[in-house]
């Protein structure tokens, strides 16, 4: 290697703003879509018109933001960092159910048996609250569980696994371990958090009855201007000397070592990051959706972001966001127009989408603009 | 790096619109038909009990469009799959709803499910009919429940196994699947069985987690729990977890007349993919079953032996069955035709106020009826003995129909609790 | 059936009997069932003294193999579609109104106890030792102690005379006499039976005399004790059990993992395949060759070995092989495969679990102690997974296929310098992997259910496996399925099944942090895993 120092910073990669400036154009836009358009077509626009956003489409597409955020925390660890995790729907699982807990608390006496506590643990013939349940009264208090439960967790497995340097196929398969544990563990009703039930019939937020247009759309804007922060977040992460690291250590993570880089904390830093994103995006789903199950916590549904992510396109940031729409919704129309053939669809999709799209739709997309240009 | 930040946007704005269109597309036409929403699982692990109800309820629509259909228009089905994933039964039913415009939805089966549903038909007014046998404790004005209550499946059942005839038991094991259904089941028998002097040392309950397929230790703890007095294992064991613990129970030697199990969630669908031999004499609560004799049996199975091979439902072409919870949902949505007749409009709140006391001629050879007030029939429970070849020997039933009880008597806080939904809107 | 008619008459031909009446035919065949019941045990209650007429046995069998039917006026023993009149053993034409005489499990129990006690007097040993059994483990009620005591006095046989003196003790344990009471307690204390078990329970309840008491009470503890060791002997047999369902399932993944390091996620749909391949042999014998039907499972054994071979092979050419040096990818790319093979079968053979029924070997299990029953199918499972070790094992060790498998595994780019063939030995074992796959879901398909959701219950279970037993080699494998299927049992005996598969998880989680590369590591340098 030649020991001249480069005379002009040609070489280096130059220092480059946040977003070109056509890009914060995009932002700003969507920020206004999500912000102003959608809640004035839902809202403001009457039922008949041909203009209106209907509740149908804003839920389903505010359930769709989340899964985003999902894919979006998933492209950071496996499409930056190289980790592949099967097991982040444990995460998304658990932000939803400290929200869930919080919301089980806002029904009050209005459950089945007019008690003060939820019904699956009247009919547990349980008399006081488990421990678990301590300060689930709180607004303030669930929503910082909603960020330390799956930070916790993802802090102490990641912690013991990248110290043990578990990498690549095995850490994947342990992630499922993970997962699958603890959906087990969420299945028992003796567990106290509503078992194969979960939390639903959900009433009220703060005080606000959560069945209201008003409260959908709030919680719509809500979920769409955190989607947008957390891109912009994700963007200037990956952008620093930070996410430099994280590259480095998924194209050699032995290189980076010998560096003088020790990858257990950029590692750890990034995995916790990406699980307190799944975690946020789990609490804004449960009161849209209207009801949380350890069924999330399944293996499968963890799979699916990693297929969000790999469709859309990794290392891209903006790809898994797309991912995550395009299976979605096509998810969402299948399952109405061919029910029999979602399956093949999804397996295909898998399949083909490993094998010739490596880059995923942006992939595509950036070579037919590089060949077109 | 500059084409992929231009790309970000570009993106950015695709998405919005592709999102924006795929909310648009489906605009229901206002058609000249009655639409009928069917939501039951067809793929998935529910697929195997719920998928021959869809088929139940298309058969039934096609008999009505025969006859001339409702207030001289036809009934058009819309079939969606929520694919045994709760959540996306209520994104489902809510599509039914608001996007198809149906009157009235035909569906769901496990509890969770319907606990799912129930919002959304209770928000925008719809109308459910539920024709699976479940746990009580509810009552929404905007559901039918055609299926049992427990004290017209359960205690009954465990009256006969108490009895000289069924037995004569004296311990009991409440085994169950890990959900609410099962626990709520066992909460009521436990009160029931203190009430018949049954003290909790004989008493055993157990759950098991949803797909289990390991039994040799639960049959091995039931041997031994057995050794301390006639015994008698009450199932409510969910879907094809049932398969693995009969062929343990079979292959471990313990024969019905040693210790009986009787199941709430076996009939004739689920002892298809099951070698019946060594299940002989185990019972089985419904409130009907194939093999009961009545003009009106006879009729329905032929309509659905025909209807099968016609339509080539999988598996029923070849062998059809049929059971409770089909005849449930056939009984509902004739009484609803029949409402909708009465009331001369599908208006939710005109049909529920048609539906009380509608009658119908139940395929179990009853007069099926729909109380006035709680929104459940009356039914008549049978006990069933296996047979060899997967049918069920009637060996008891009830002298006449049984009102349901949605609020259990021994469960203590349903005590002032009225036998008719709650008419207010809960906010 | 025949045979046991002619036994049975054989031995009453010996005596003057009391024919049957027609009146006493319908006694027993109709009404209510405590009316039968009653019936039955007053034809019996006389055979203390008199013999049993044959005419009677043969309807109390018929009753018992569910061939009797009725009408308001007449009874008939069914056999090859006629109807025979059972007072005059003349066949009588049956009208279509007759109906199917209906047991239930109170009037089956009494029939097979009624049976038992005339089979105690035939002159065939075995009959006789099957009699006492099925008396012994039946309700145990005071009409039958004339009869017993008769059996007890004229039996010659010393073990069956033991057998017939316990099932007498057991119905003296109620008698009025004291001494006798002790007697029968003391005798029971030297069997090991729950039955005697429940009836020492129930006496205690309502014993006033303290020294027949404490002879109750020693005796149930002596049952206690054998009883427990029974316990014992069957948690570690259900944890082989388990362990050995782990080997086969896991045996495959071992194999392709350690070879291409491929996790292959369609694994379980492998096994399904093997398993749907058991059903459509089974319904092929069913159809074709009835009588053989017993035989389906030999035949069964390699067709799905081959099915799921075949369609593992089709895989590897097709989908992985362009994954080659991506782990992760074929990760997901597998998992797609799962999906669709499974949406496959859901199409080809309909949702719905299709039933596969165990052939008659295969059913049942043998009493190896009085409350330890080693079901036939599970032990069949464990001689199969054992024989399929070796099988596979003889393969690596000794075959030139296994040979250049071994030689791809520690080093691809040498072995291909070295003029192997890399790319065929994948897809052989590729293919031998979900071959195996194939024999796993054969044998689950004779425990459980065979449906297109099989896969799924058992995938995580045997990544567990693979990653706990390394890839180093074969014995890694072993350990870890028998460890966990053990290890499994044990806890779940102590904690329930749910909490023992979480533990079991945990457990494997931390292991794996000790010893990232499982029990039996790669040997060899490589710095990059």
């Amino acid at each position: 290697m030649s020991a001249v120092l480069p005379t002009s910073s040609a070489t280096l990669v130059p220092r480059i703003g946040l977003l070109s400036g056509k890009s914060w154009g995009a932002v700003v836009f969507a920020l206004i879509v999500v912000a102003v358009i959608v809640p004035l077509l839902n809202l403001v626009v009457p039922a008949g018109s041909a203009f209106h956003a209907s509740d149908y489409a804003v839920q389903l597409v505010a359930k769709i933001m989340c899964y985003a955020i999902c894919a979006l925390a998933m492209d950071l660890i496996w499409g930056y960092t190289g980790i592949l995790s099967l097991g982040h729907g444990v995460f998304f699982a658990l932000g939803g159910y400290a929200m869930g807990m919080y919301l089980m608390r806002q029904i009050g006496s209005d459950g089945q048996y007019r008690l003060p506590m939820p019904d699956f643990m009247v009919f547990l013939n349980w008399k006081t609250f488990p421990w678990t349940w301590a300060v689930s009264d709180s607004f303030i208090a669930q929503m910082l569980l909603v960020v330390l439960v799956p930070g916790l967790l993802a802090f102490v497995f990641g912690y013991f696994a990248f110290r043990s340097r578990i990498k690549g196929v095995y850490f994947s398969i342990i992630t499922q371990a993970m997962t699958y544990a603890a959906m087990l563990l969420f299945f028992r009703n003796e567990t106290g958090f509503g078992g194969n039930n979960g939390f639903t019939d959900f009433k009220r937020i703060l005080d606000i009855p959560i069945a209201t247009p008003t409260t959908r759309m709030a919680l719509f804007v809500i979920t769409g201007i955190t989607l947008i922060v957390f891109f912009l977040l994700a963007r200037w992460l990956v952008n620093s000397k930070f996410g430099r690291v994280l590259q480095a250590i998924r194209d050699a993570e032995t290189r980076v070592m010998f560096t003088g880089y020790d990858p257990l904390r950029y590692k750890l830093a990034i995995w916790v990051i990406s699980a307190v994103m799944c975690g946020i995006a789990g609490a804004l789903y449960v009161p849209q959706v209207g009801i949380i199950n350890p069924g999330e916590m399944s293996p499968a549904a963890s799979i699916e972001i990693a297929i969000w992510a790999a469709v859309g396109g990794r290392g891209t940031l903006i790809g898994p966001i797309v991912g995550a729409f395009f299976v979605n919704g096509a998810k969402s129309w299948f399952t109405q127009a061919f029910p029999e053939f979602w399956l093949y669809f999804l397996g295909a999709l898998f399949i083909l989408v490993t094998i010739f799209l490596p880059q995923g739709i942006i992939g595509l997309v950036r070579r037919k603009t590089k060949e077109g240009a | 790096m500059n084409p992929s930040r231009r790309l970000a946007g570009k993106s950015l704005t695709a998405v919005a619109l592709g999102v924006a269109a795929l909310g648009y597309s489906s605009f229901a036409q206002a058609a000249d038909t009655i639409k009928v929403g069917v939501l039951h699982s067809l793929s998935g692990t529910m697929a195997i009990s719920e998928s021959v109800l869809k088929d139940t309820v298309l058969m039934a629509i096609d008999e009505i469009n025969a006859k001339g259909g409702l207030l001289g228009k036809q009934l058009e089905p819309v079939v969606v799959d929520p694919a045994s994933n709760w959540p996306l039964f209520a994104e489902k039913a809510k599509q039914l709803i608001s996007q198809d415009k149906v009157v009235v939805t035909f569906g769901c089966w496990t509890s969770v499910s319907r606990k799912s549903v129930l919002p959304v038909y209770e928000e925008l007014n719809s109308l459910l009919f539920y024709p699976v046998q479940y746990e009580g404790e509810e009552l929404s004005k905007n559901v039918f429940y055609t299926g049992a209550a427990p004290n017209q499946q359960a205690i009954p059942a465990v009256e006969y196994l108490m009895s000289k005839a069924g037995g004569g038991a004296k311990r009991f094991v409440l085994l169950g699947t890990d959900y609410v259904y099962p626990r709520t089941t066992n909460k009521i028998l436990r009160a029931f069985l203190h009430s018949k002097g049954v003290k909790d040392e004989d008493i055993d309950e157990k759950y098991t987690p949803f797909g289990h397929s390991d039994y040799q230790t639960i049959v091995a703890d039931i041997k031994k729990f057995s050794a301390g007095g006639k015994t008698a294992v009450i199932s409510t064991i969910n879907g094809d977890s049932n398969v693995p613990f009969y062929k343990e129970l079979g292959n471990a030697g313990l024969k019905a007349k040693d210790v009986p199990v009787v199941a709430f969630s076996v009939g004739e669908e689920e002892l298809r993919g099951v070698d019946a031999k060594p299940l002989v004499g185990h019972l089985a609560a419904w409130n009907y079953f194939m093999s009961i004799k009545s003009p009106a049996n006879t009729a329905f199975i032929k309509k659905w032996s025909d209807y099968a091979k016609a339509k080539g439902v999988a598996g029923h072409k070849d062998k059809p069955l049929t059971n409770d919870p089909m005849e449930a949902t056939y009984i509902g949505i004739n009484m609803w035709a029949q409402a909708v007749k009465k009331a001369g409009s599908t208006d939710t709140d005109k049909v529920i106020a048609a539906m009380a006391g509608q009658t119908f001629p139940a395929p179990s050879g009853i007069t099926s009826m729909m109380d006035p007030k709680n929104h459940h029939l009356h039914k008549s429970v049978f006990i069933g003995e296996i047979k060899a070849d997967g049918q069920f020997n009637v060996v008891w039933k009830t002298p006449g129909p049984v009102k349901a009880h949605p609020w259990s008597e021994y469960i203590p806080e349903n005590k002032g609790k009225k036998d008719e939904p709650d008419l207010m809107a809960k906010k | 059936m025949r045979w046991l008619i002619l036994l049975l008459s054989a031995l009453v031909l010996a005596a003057p009997a009391q024919a049957l009446t027609p009146a006493e035919a319908t006694s027993l065949a109709t009404g209510e069932v405590e009316s039968r019941i009653t019936a039955l045990n007053a034809l019996l209650a006389g055979s203390a003294d008199k013999r049993i007429d044959e005419k009677t046995v043969a309807l109390i069998q018929a009753m018992s193999d569910d061939s009797v039917k009725f009408t308001d006026t007449a009874v008939f023993i069914m056999k090859d579609g006629k109807g025979f009149d059972p007072v005059t053993g003349a066949e009588k034409p049956v009208p279509e109104t007759a109906e199917d005489v209906v047991n239930n499990n109170e009037m089956r129990s009494e029939l097979d106890a009624a049976l038992a006690s005339i089979k105690l007097f035939s002159p065939d040993e075995k009959v006789r030792t099957e009699a006492v059994k099925t008396l012994a483990g039946g309700e145990i009620s005071e009409a039958k102690l004339p009869l017993i005591e008769k059996a007890f006095a004229s039996e010659a046989v010393p073990a069956i005379e033991d057998a017939i003196g316990r099932v007498r003790s057991a119905m003296l344990l109620g008698s009025a006499d004291k001494a006798k009471r002790l007697a029968a307690a003391q005798a029971l204390g030297a069997t090991g039976t729950p039955a005697t078990k429940t009836l020492l329970l129930d006496r205690l309840k309502v014993e006033t005399e303290p020294d027949v008491k404490s002879a109750v009470e020693a005796a149930l503890r002596t049952i206690e004790g054998r009883l427990a060791w029974g316990e014992r002997l069957g948690v570690i047999f259900t944890g082989v059990s388990l362990g050995s369902i782990l080997l086969l399932v896991a045996l495959g993944l071992a194999i392709t993992y350690g070879l291409m390091g491929v996790i292959n996620m369609a694994h379980g749909e492998l096994m399904m395949i093997g398993a749907y391949a058991t059903y459509v042999i089974q319904n092929l014998f069913k159809a074709y060759l009835p009588g053989a039907f017993d035989y389906y499972v030999l035949l069964a054994i390699p067709a799905s070995f081959l099915a799921a071979a075949l369609v593992g092979a089709v895989l590897e050419r097709v989908v992985i092989r362009w994954l080659y040096g991506r782990p992760l990818e074929t990760l997901l790319a597998t998992w797609g495969i799962s999906l669709v093979l499974q949406q496959s079968v859901r199409t080809i053979f309909g949702a719905q679990n299709v039933p596969v029924e165990n052939p008659a070997w295969l059913s049942g299990g043998v009493d190896v102690m009085s409350n330890l029953t080693l079901p036939f199918n599970r032990l069949a499972i464990i001689a199969f997974a054992v024989l399929v070790l070796a099988g596979v094992s003889a393969l690596i060790a000794r075959t030139r296929l296994g040979l250049f498998v071994r030689g791809v595994t520690q080093n691809r780019k040498m072995a291909a310098c070295m003029g192997v063939n890399t790319a065929r030995i994948d897809t052989y074992a590729f293919a031998l992997g979900s071959g195996i796959a194939g024999l796993a879901g054969c044998a689950l398909s004779q425990v459980g259910n065979v449906g297109p959701d099989l896969g799924q219950g058992y995938i995580v279970d045997s990544f567990m496996v693979v990653v706990l037993g390394g890839v180093g080699q074969l014995a890694g494998t072993v350990y870890a399925a028998m460890g966990l299927g053990v290890l499994n049992k044990l806890l779940e005996g102590w904690q329930g099944a749910v909490l023992a598969k979480i533990m079991v998880l945990v457990f494997i989680v931390i292991f794996i942090q000790k010893r990232p590369q499982g029990i039996f590591a790669m040997k060899g340098r490589s710095a990059e895993a």
